[in-house]
């Protein structure tokens, strides 16, 4: 066990120096003069210019201002962005909203989606299970800015059930709605997911004995056959987690939310170099971690399954 | 064997014909059984038909509407649909009912082109590194990571940033979304196509393959491709939906299409303020796109259920 957990931090140096890599050669090709604006009205004069690009090392080459990037990082200093705030300090914020969001649409895909999956994946091709098929087909099918917008509109501002946006101190509250819409499509999947395993488990032998050896239903269905369909379901969350980090863009534009969705959105477009690496780099490590921990998860829902 | 067992559990076929009984004694492919199937699934052809009309809605958008879709009648801005113009007028009084038609272009493009790419460069990549094994397998399966762990959007938000000052022609645009999404697509597809190679490969047929002296080139052509894409081509169909549903998401950011490029993001981010006063300038454009990625998502669904013969 130990051993595989070791291995797969070994395997992640390369995976994490790679995708920063990606990352900085895509920030660092972002149009735009990266002192516009920084002198007020006026342009910049000459001796700032060069000052400004010898401390940000924008002279050297793009693979010797990486190295010297990752230098700085390993030290623990992420930089400092446009406005000279230590990035650190403005991600240890953003990714609490972005972090708390994120994990309730998690709480609501696992709550709502296993829920519904097993509803339909015990009834199968009754009136449950076509609900369940149907609605979920339509949620896959709508973009989620479409949701959220709609979501918005009726839920908040008509029937005033929700706030209307979130406040910088994002209560769990304020962040309902907008977890509900993030996790919205996840949900469905996690739904159709459960539905699948479930009721191809339940034709399998092992369920079929248990049933005979008398045990009730909700034994059979809960210790057996829905242990062994949770392995994909739990991986798709998994890897979910990660994506909806970077996924709550849209979501956090809708609501006007103060995550790092909106954070790496506006440095791209300030051209805020510094700002975004770090950001994405962030996230990038919480995902790796975040798939290490699943994959050692399998362990333990299917004995079979060993790390060894 | 699977072919008696899968007869009983299909609930759509209660009776087979006899000259069809006749001939699937000698063993049938999967993919003739497939095609079998997928012939008699209802949600295929319902998927099928959609394709079709947003597919020649994208080639010739003229057979559908004679109004430019930049036609501007400013006095009649944000009317609501009637006769003249059947889906109501935008806020520069353009036909929605006609940018809706010539907005397919864009969407049916982008999701063709990344699918396209994606199958054909993951393909690629998961097949050579699961053949290959050992330390090829080790590298390619570290860079495939390295571009799966950028999230989709952000992946492709970033790079579209990126090139904001190149390729500003229409089909440029289009070039650079579809590039995007590929980069940051294929990954997920290499990775499925590895898992299902490596459980092909130890099949008896290749070893004798193997041990007749076909070369690497014509045993991955004709033994491994053949058996191994099915989940690809699935997740692929599925996929198809998705990207187009990413490339509306871009454009909605202001990142991917701009006006005055008529696509259905494009409409949407224009429309959206006017959500609580105008809804039916919203509601076309999501419509449309709605029933876009449904008709691929069914059509993957039906492939499926036709490949897998375990989940129906």
């Amino acid at each position: 066990m130990s051993k595989y957990v070791v291995r797969r931090l070994l395997q992640m140096i390369p995976v994490i120096l790679g995708t920063m890599f990606l990352i900085f050669a895509m920030v660092f090709a972002l149009p735009g003069d990266p002192t516009a604006g920084k002198c007020g009205e006026r342009p910049c004069s000459e001796a700032y210019i060069a000052k400004y690009y010898e401390e940000n090392n924008l002279n050297d080459p793009l693979p010797l201002r990486y190295v010297k990037y990752l230098g700085q990082v390993a030290q623990g200093d992420l930089g400092e962005n446009q406005y000279e705030v230590p990035v650190a300090q403005d991600l240890e914020q953003r990714y609490q909203v972005t972090g708390k969001l994120a994990l309730m649409a998690v709480g609501f895909e696992v709550v709502i989606g296993i829920a519904a999956g097993i509803l339909s994946g015990m009834r199968k091709g009754r009136f449950v299970d076509n609900l369940v098929l149907v609605s979920t087909l339509v949620v896959i099918s709508i973009p989620i800015f479409v949701i959220g917008a709609v979501g918005q509109y009726f839920l908040g501002v008509r029937l005033g059930w929700f706030p209307v946006t979130v406040s910088g101190d994002a209560t769990v509250y304020q962040l309902l709605l907008p977890a509900m819409v993030l996790g919205s499509l996840s949900i469905a999947y996690v739904a159709r997911l459960t539905r699948t395993n479930l009721s191809e488990n339940l034709r399998s032998d092992y369920v079929r004995t248990a049933t005979a050896k008398g045990l009730t239903r909700s034994r059979t269905v809960g210790l057996h056959a829905l242990r062994n369909s949770m392995i994909p379901v739990v991986t798709f969350v998994g890897y979910d987690f990660g994506a909806l980090l970077g996924g709550a863009i849209v979501t956090e534009r809708i609501f006007n939310i103060q995550g790092v969705g909106g954070y790496i959105f506006r440095g791209i477009q300030t051209r805020d170099g510094v700002a975004v690496v770090g950001a994405v780099t962030a996230l990038v490590i919480v995902y790796l971690f975040v798939n290490l921990l699943v994959d050692l998860l399998y362990g333990f829902l299917d004995p079979r399954i060993s790390h060894d | 064997m699977t072919d008696t067992s899968v007869r009983q559990d299909s609930p759509t076929a209660p009776q087979q014909s006899a000259p069809e009984g006749g001939d699937a004694a000698p063993a049938r492919s999967l993919g003739a059984d497939a095609r079998r199937q997928l012939a008699r699934s209802p949600l295929f052809w319902v998927s099928a038909a959609l394709i079709s009309v947003f597919v020649l809605m994208a080639i010739w958008p003229s057979l559908f509407t004679t109004v430019s879709p930049n036609e501007s009648i400013l006095r009649e801005s944000r009317s609501l649909p009637s006769s003249d113009a059947w889906f109501g007028r935008d806020f520069q009084g353009y036909d929605i009912y006609s940018r809706v038609i010539y907005g397919a272009r864009a969407s049916i493009l982008v999701g063709i082109f990344t699918t396209t790419f994606t199958v054909l460069v993951g393909g690629m990549i998961g097949t050579l590194a699961a053949y290959n094994g050992g330390w090829i397998d080790g590298i390619i399966s570290r860079i495939t990571d390295m571009f799966f762990a950028v999230p989709f959007i952000l992946g492709a938000i970033l790079f579209m940033s990126a090139l904001a000052d190149s390729f500003t022609s229409y089909f440029g645009v289009i070039f650079k979304v579809v590039l995007a999404l590929t980069i940051f697509g294929w990954p997920s597809l290499a990775r499925l196509m590895r898992s299902s190679v490596l459980t092909v490969l130890p099949n008896d047929y290749i070893r004798a393959t193997k041990a007749l002296g076909a070369s690497p080139w014509r045993i991955i052509r004709s033994h491994i491709i053949p058996n191994a894409m099915g989940p690809m081509i699935v997740v692929a169909t599925i996929n198809l939906g998705a990207y187009i549903a990413a490339e509306a998401t871009l454009s909605f950011l202001g990142i991917g299409l701009t006006p005055p490029v008529v696509s259905w993001g494009v409409m949407i981010n224009d429309s959206i303020v006017g959500l609580r006063t105008t809804p039916h300038m919203i509601l076309f454009p999501s419509l449309f796109l709605s029933l876009t990625v449904l008709a691929f998502i069914m059509l993957g669904d039906a492939v499926r259920d036709a490949f897998d013969p375990k989940s129906r």
